[in-house]
């Protein structure tokens, strides 16, 4: 393992456990309630998870449009306009605990399903689970959309941790939390069989901040005059990547070390 | 015309971080912070699956 995949792997670990250090609220069944909660983190990480200390960025944006009516959201378009331009989809690679769990699911020994034009095709579902979900249904209908109807990870990281600790939760439970544990499973089985499946295909969080890959200060770059176009960078890489650091790269790096030519860094682009 | 290009990233990156730090503002003094939070220290049924 290359240091650059030993260095994404901690990170990846200690956001995820710096999301999530209200240890207590898994054992009581209960939600941090301090200031911390005003702030997002940049991964997707459901504030109803008993573990989080901050809040999730999908979810209060989709509620902060359900209230657009009455109060421009600037707070929440800023939060991830700065998580953008700073870092665009490093986050996906380096500061997502739904992302460590799909790789995590991944490293199970089993037949692999390698990208093809399929797969690429279905890349572009997220920016329509962008748009519906997140965008249209909050504003329209009044409903947080990909809460209620998709987010896995408030499944995982809320829903089940909740009701298993909470009975008067549990008598609650009807036909949508079926629905969401159903799909929690499909998710997780497929990331087993396909790389961060979930990313790649439908989550909008990483849609938005892929909208930021031109612009954004850190992630991936190419010394186009060391850069013999090989493509070896391509092939070797899991996500549906055009080239390096487009909207689907998720910057985590792993192809510096497959570069023959050394062209390919990771940092602060254009000193 | 390389170098050209990278200036116009590098000045329409700078645009955007300035204007996402003015929204940040406009939203802290629009109490953004506070709906956030009001939100996230309440259970969100929508989110576990039963709202």
């Amino acid at each position: 393992m290359n240091e650059m995949k030993i260095k994404r792997k901690w990170l990846q670990l200690i956001s995820a456990v710096l999301y999530n250090f209200h240890i207590t609220g898994f054992v009581k069944g209960t939600i941090y309630q301090g200031n911390f909660k005003s702030a997002c983190v940049p991964g997707l990480n459901c504030y109803s998870c008993p573990g989080a200390v901050f809040s999730c960025p999908l979810g209060s944006l989709q509620t902060a449009l359900v209230s657009s009516k009455y109060k421009f959201p600037y707070y929440m378009l800023g939060v991830l306009l700065l998580f953008g331009v700073m870092l665009g989809r490093v986050i996906c690679g380096f500061l997502c605990p739904f992302g460590l769990i799909q790789e995590l699911l991944y490293k199970i020994p089993s037949g692999k399903l390698r990208k093809n034009r399929l797969t690429k095709k279905l890349s572009l579902l997220k920016y329509a689970v962008l748009a519906i979900f997140v965008v249209a249904i909050p504003f329209i209908f009044l409903v947080p959309g990909f809460c209620k109807y998709i987010c896995p990870a408030g499944t995982l990281e809320g829903g089940i941790p909740l009701l298993s600790a909470n009975a008067s939760l549990q008598q609650m439970a009807g036909s949508l939390f079926c629905w969401k544990v159903i799909l929690l499973v499909v998710i997780l089985l497929s990331a087993i069989f396909v790389f961060r499946s979930f990313c790649r295909f439908l989550c909008p969080l990483g849609a938005i901040y892929g909208l930021f890959h031109k612009f954004s200060l850190f992630g991936m770059h190419i010394d186009e005059e060391k850069c013999n176009h090989c493509g070896e960078c391509l092939r070797r890489c899991k996500m549906d990547v055009r080239k390096v650091g487009d909207a689907e790269c998720i910057q985590c790096g792993e192809c510096i070390g497959n570069c023959s030519r050394c062209a390919l860094h990771f940092g602060v682009k254009h000193k | 015309m390389k170098r050209n290009k990278n200036t116009m990233t590098d000045r329409i990156r700078i645009g955007l971080l300035l204007a996402a730090i003015v929204l940040l503002l406009l939203g802290v003094f629009q109490n953004g912070h506070i709906d956030v939070k009001n939100k996230a220290i309440r259970i969100c049924y929508e989110c576990i699956g039963i709202g």
